[in-house]
């Protein structure tokens, strides 16, 4: 046990209210309507905890740092400005990535100046043992969460395939790797010798590039949520080396978040966390989707047919998947969705958790094409709904319709929460062509559904068509 | 403060994260992970530290970096969170 440096009462009380209010920012996620108030939140506690340190500190290089946080602050804010809604999950692949350098720089500085960070034996001039675990955790933690931020960007921004890349023997690597951070740590504290600390450093980038590779680009929403929880173990255990409070509630906040999301998909899935982590699931089912190709028959449909059949309907439940994101068709589809609603038409849209590569992704992009976000609901809201529905238009989403998720026990998804669009009277199904099948690399049997249209083209071009056909 | 008290105010954060992130709306779950982002950046904290009182010159210019990185983070994850929640709006009343 150590004494972290003694903070005055009223610096530990100003970390303690950056504290609350990072709580008060996420508590007012709870709804649209508070979202913003809580943002604000957030700015003022991290604004706080920023002036409180710099306040407290001999700050020798205050050009220097007002410079480095001016430079951060351009790139940021411009980048935020600029970056398109349908490259979010690149873009928060990428800030993690950020979170977790930072990690490292500061436990690297820590170990380099431990007597700055008050956390040294004064008489020795040795790091405090416990110390020594926090600061070889946090780099540990902020190296994986680097490496493999890196390679989810990669993967999200087209820049490497989405495919998993299996090594051989990688989960014997893997552990072997994770096995040597942990011991090397341990080690840390009875030889504080630099080759310890920078083994540990590498040996942390090199799984976190390892743990991410075999993961393919479908399971992203579940690797980007579990990245964003350990930044925040990241920062928690950084937290624990400075005695900081505003840290440690951060830390824990966004660890916890993180966690939660990572249940939330995986359950969406129905597939164990451990299963995702493992990774290669891309790339499994589709070796073994390719042998069973028989041929059935299934309906074409026009723009025209498709304009004609949800003018004549009552009610029309959209469902957008990563398709609608990567053609960019969400401004199209509220334009298709207005004409319709004109006619006279109920229009609702309907999310699966695990549509698109981030949670929460598609409701962004309707957002963004100024869907009201009362039109738009979560699976468990709307399922029963289809069996009422004329229409179900479906657009660029395929397993998350998948009836086998519910009757077929061999295939890769049985058992995953499908939004039920074969019980609506009609389905129109949006589709770039017959041959794809999905990311599961299974054969959808809503494409052969007496009462399914298929609608082959490009997501965008099709519901502009879509729109003229109904303008006219 | 000692290694107890500050595990105490850990373990009870992550309580309070649970039942917090629990009540967060799923349409908001992609602002969620933009504003987790910025917040986490709350290291800057530490960089900040190291950039003013790192003794040794390495440390001084890694606190930097740090400080750099972190300002990125938490410029762009409010900025972004903050267009994001503009972007959604309830029906307009007829």
């Amino acid at each position: 046990m150590h004494e972290v440096a003694q903070l005055p009462w009223g610096v530990a009380l100003a970390y303690l209210v950056a504290g609350v209010l990072f709580i008060f920012a996420l508590r007012g996620l709870s709804s649209p309507a508070t979202s913003r108030a809580g943002n604000r939140y957030g700015m003022a506690g991290m604004g706080i905890a920023i002036a409180t340190t710099l306040y407290t500190h001999d700050v020798v290089a205050l050009p220097e740092i007002i410079g480095a946080i001016a430079i951060g602050g351009v790139i940021g804010f411009i980048t935020a400005r600029r970056i398109a809604m349908t490259d979010m999950p690149q873009l928060v692949a990428a800030f993690h990535s950020l979170v977790g350098m930072a990690a490292v720089v500061v436990g690297a500085a820590a170990y380099l100046s431990p007597a700055a960070f008050g956390i040294a034996d004064p008489a020795t001039g040795e790091i405090f043992a416990a110390s020594r675990i926090e600061m070889g955790l946090g780099v540990a933690i902020g190296a994986i969460t680097f490496s493999g931020s890196v390679i989810a960007f990669l993967k999200l921004n087209g820049n490497m395939s989405g495919k998993p890349i299996l090594l051989p023997m990688r989960h014997v690597i893997n552990l072997g790797t994770l096995l040597g951070i942990l011991g090397l740590v341990a080690y840390f504290t009875q030889d504080q010798a630099p080759w310890v600390f920078w083994t540990v450093t590498a040996l942390s980038f090199l799984i976190g590039f390892l743990l991410i590779i075999p993961i393919g680009g479908a399971d992203m929403p579940v690797v980007v949520s579990m990245l964003n929880s350990y930044s925040g173990w990241a920062a928690a255990a950084m937290g624990f080396t400075l005695g900081n409070t505003a840290m440690i509630i951060t830390g824990a906040l966004v660890g916890s978040s993180g966690a939660i999301l990572s249940y939330i998909m995986c359950k969406a899935m129905n597939r164990g966390f451990l299963s995702v982590i493992a990774g290669g699931f891309g790339a499994e089912a589709a070796v073994s989707g390719g042998e069973a190709k028989e041929q059935r028959p299934w309906k074409r449909g026009s723009a025209d047919d498709a304009a004609f059949l949800m003018q004549q309907a009552e009610s029309v439940i959209i469902v957008p998947g990563y398709g609608m994101a990567v053609s960019q068709a969400q401004h199209a589809l509220r334009e298709m969705g207005d004409l319709l609603k004109k006619e006279g038409v109920s229009v609702k849209y309907a999310i699966h958790p695990v549509a698109g590569r981030m949670p929460g992704h598609m409701n962004v992009l309707l957002a963004e094409a100024n869907v009201p976000y009362d039109e738009v609901f979560e699976l468990e809201d709307i399922n029963s709904e289809f069996s009422q529905a004329d229409v179900a238009f479906v657009i660029g989403a395929n397993d998350v319709t998948n009836p086998a998720a519910k009757t077929d026990k061999t295939s890769p998804i049985y058992g995953m929460p499908i939004l039920e669009v074969a019980n609506a009277k009609s389905v129109l199904f949006v589709k770039r062509s017959m041959g794809g099948v999905g990311y599961a690399g299974v054969d959808n049997d809503v494409f052969y559904m007496d009462n399914t249209m298929m609608l082959l083209a490009d997501a965008k071009k099709m519901v502009e068509d879509i729109v003229k056909a109904l303008a006219h | 403060m000692d290694f107890i008290s500050i595990l105490s105010i850990f373990v009870m954060a992550c309580f309070v994260g649970y039942y917090v992130v629990w009540s967060v709306t799923p349409a908001l779950h992609t602002p969620l992970m933009a504003v987790t982002n910025a917040i986490s950046s709350v290291i800057i904290v530490g960089a900040l530290i190291a950039a003013a009182e790192g003794g040794d010159g390495l440390a001084k210019w890694l606190g930097l970096a740090g400080v750099v990185f972190a300002s990125v983070n938490i410029f762009g994850g409010f900025a972004v969170t903050e267009r994001m929640l503009a972007m959604y709006k309830k029906k307009e009343r007829k």
